[in-house]
């Protein structure tokens, strides 16, 4: 069946490096030095990034830091946790913007 | 977690493990050797004698590639403990490098040490950590330091769950508590007293950059728990034995030799251990390496077969026998006994 998301899909990633290589090559160039150990750990970073993957709620990426974080030593429970932050950032900001919905009313309301 | 020996499983006999590899369609390791230009796996200059002297442990780790357990009873006799002397005595070799099962429960563990340390050898202890808490190995610990034995342990994960998962219920906790004691007796605390810990794993997928583990372990087992290490050594799990079951059981065998061959390291294959390494077995047959030895592949058959034929005839280079295993050690950044390529 066709669908937008394909998983084999996400192996293909580097398929975006024809056309234009050097705005690819630019881009991966920047990726390695993110996630090079450095202040913070790669485990620790692969973590954020899997927060992130569930922030913008991206199959690929979701499927990516899994991975990435079982092989850099993380586990279930830190991960579960990195998952809820997204979700804590997530609902919060929708929750934070009800400020401008009690702005609003109060100035219009009587 | 019984052995898969004793609970008869079809798993047990390395002819099955072969032909379930081979089964997944991965190609013949000499065949990606040619394909990716890397020369077929001579041996150099032997560098580490590593000598498993038995199947019997105190754990079942559900990684495990000797099947080894409480169950087994395999065990090296002192008559071909003397003859790993002999050929250390005759041969430079400047490792000694004992393993298992658990090494410490065979009766020939501290004769084997003595005799390599008297030698002049540099001696490794593959240790589970556990072991040493066991009341029938009181004084271990001092021993180990007397004779300045280097201690490689496993420690999959500076986590509970990760180790525990991998290593059985509470492993973790008593893991930590052999670490502090060796930690009291000098191991790790910079004066000379060796030991490194082996992450590996907990599942299908390949071990993460080492350096950047190695300083996740550093300060979590130091803040958490208040104990150090040397290095951290990172070590692919192999495709064989009891992860092999893991692997069939979750039905992950054909991904993980997909893995395997799509990480293959033409590096990591030119520095494998196997090259530098001759492995003695509990009964005196010689391997290429350990996994080679659980999967029953003894050496080149042009070549001595067993330590008393390689004492009275010599003949210490040969060609390294491999299978699709062996994409177990070429994988990313490389893996064998000793940790990933620098």
């Amino acid at each position: 069946m066709d669908t937008y998301y394909c998983p084999h899909d996400l192996s293909k990633f580097a398929e975006m490096g024809k056309n234009r290589p050097e705005l690819w090559a630019k881009y991966m160039e920047y990726y390695s030095a993110v996630f090079a150990d450095g202040a913070l750990t790669e485990r620790e970073k692969a973590l954020i990034a899997l927060g992130v993957a569930h922030s913008v709620q991206c199959p690929y990426c979701i499927d990516a830091y899994t991975n990435a974080c079982l092989e850099k030593g993380a586990d279930l429970d830190q991960m579960t946790e990195a998952v809820h932050v997204a979700n804590a950032i997530r609902g919060g900001s929708s929750l934070v913007h009800g400020v401008q919905m009690r702005n609003i009313a109060e100035k219009v309301g009587m | 977690m019984p052995s898969l020996l004793s609970v008869r499983h079809p798993l047990a006999s390395p002819t099955e493990q072969l032909r379930t590899l081979a089964r997944t369609g991965a190609p013949a390791f000499d065949a990606v050797l040619e394909s990716r230009g890397v020369a077929p796996l001579e041996t150099r200059a032997i560098e580490v004698l590593q000598v498993n002297v038995g199947k019997l442990c105190n754990q079942t780790c559900g990684h495990c590639h000797v099947d080894a357990g409480p169950d087994r009873r395999e065990s090296m006799t002192h008559e071909t403990a003397e003859q790993v002397v002999e050929l250390l005595t005759r041969h430079p070799i400047p490792t000694l490098d004992i393993t298992g099962g658990a090494p410490e429960l065979s009766p020939e563990f501290r004769f084997l040490v003595e005799a390599g340390r008297r030698l002049g050898r540099r001696v490794i202890d593959r240790c589970n950590l556990t072991v040493l808490l066991l009341p029938s190995q009181d004084g271990l610990v001092p021993f180990l330091a007397e004779h300045r034995v280097d201690i490689v342990a496993s420690l999959p994960s500076f986590r509970a769950s990760g180790t525990d998962t991998q290593r059985g219920e509470g492993v973790f906790a008593k893991s930590v508590a052999a670490l502090r004691r060796l930690n009291d007796a000098g191991y790790g605390t910079g004066r000379g007293l060796v030991v490194d810990l082996v992450h590996n794993p907990v599942g299908a997928f390949l071990p993460g950059t080492q350096a950047s583990l190695e300083r996740d372990y550093r300060r979590e087992l130091r803040d958490r728990h208040g104990v150090v290490f040397d290095r951290l050594l990172t070590i692919a799990n192999m495709p064989i034995s009891r992860f092999l079951e893991f692997l069939e059981r979750t039905a992950n065998t054909g991904r993980y030799m997909d893995l395997l061959l799509r990480t293959f390291n033409p590096a990591a294959a030119a520095g494998v251990m196997c090259r530098t390494h001759l492995s003695v077995g509990w009964d005196g047959a010689l391997y290429d390496c350990d996994f080679n030895q659980m999967l029953e592949l003894p050496v080149d058959p042009g070549g001595p077969a067993t330590l008393r034929a390689l004492l009275e005839r010599g003949g210490l280079s040969r060609r390294v026998r491999t299978d699709r295993h062996c994409l177990g050690c070429t994988a990313g950044a490389g893996s064998s006994c000793g940790g990933a390529l620098e």
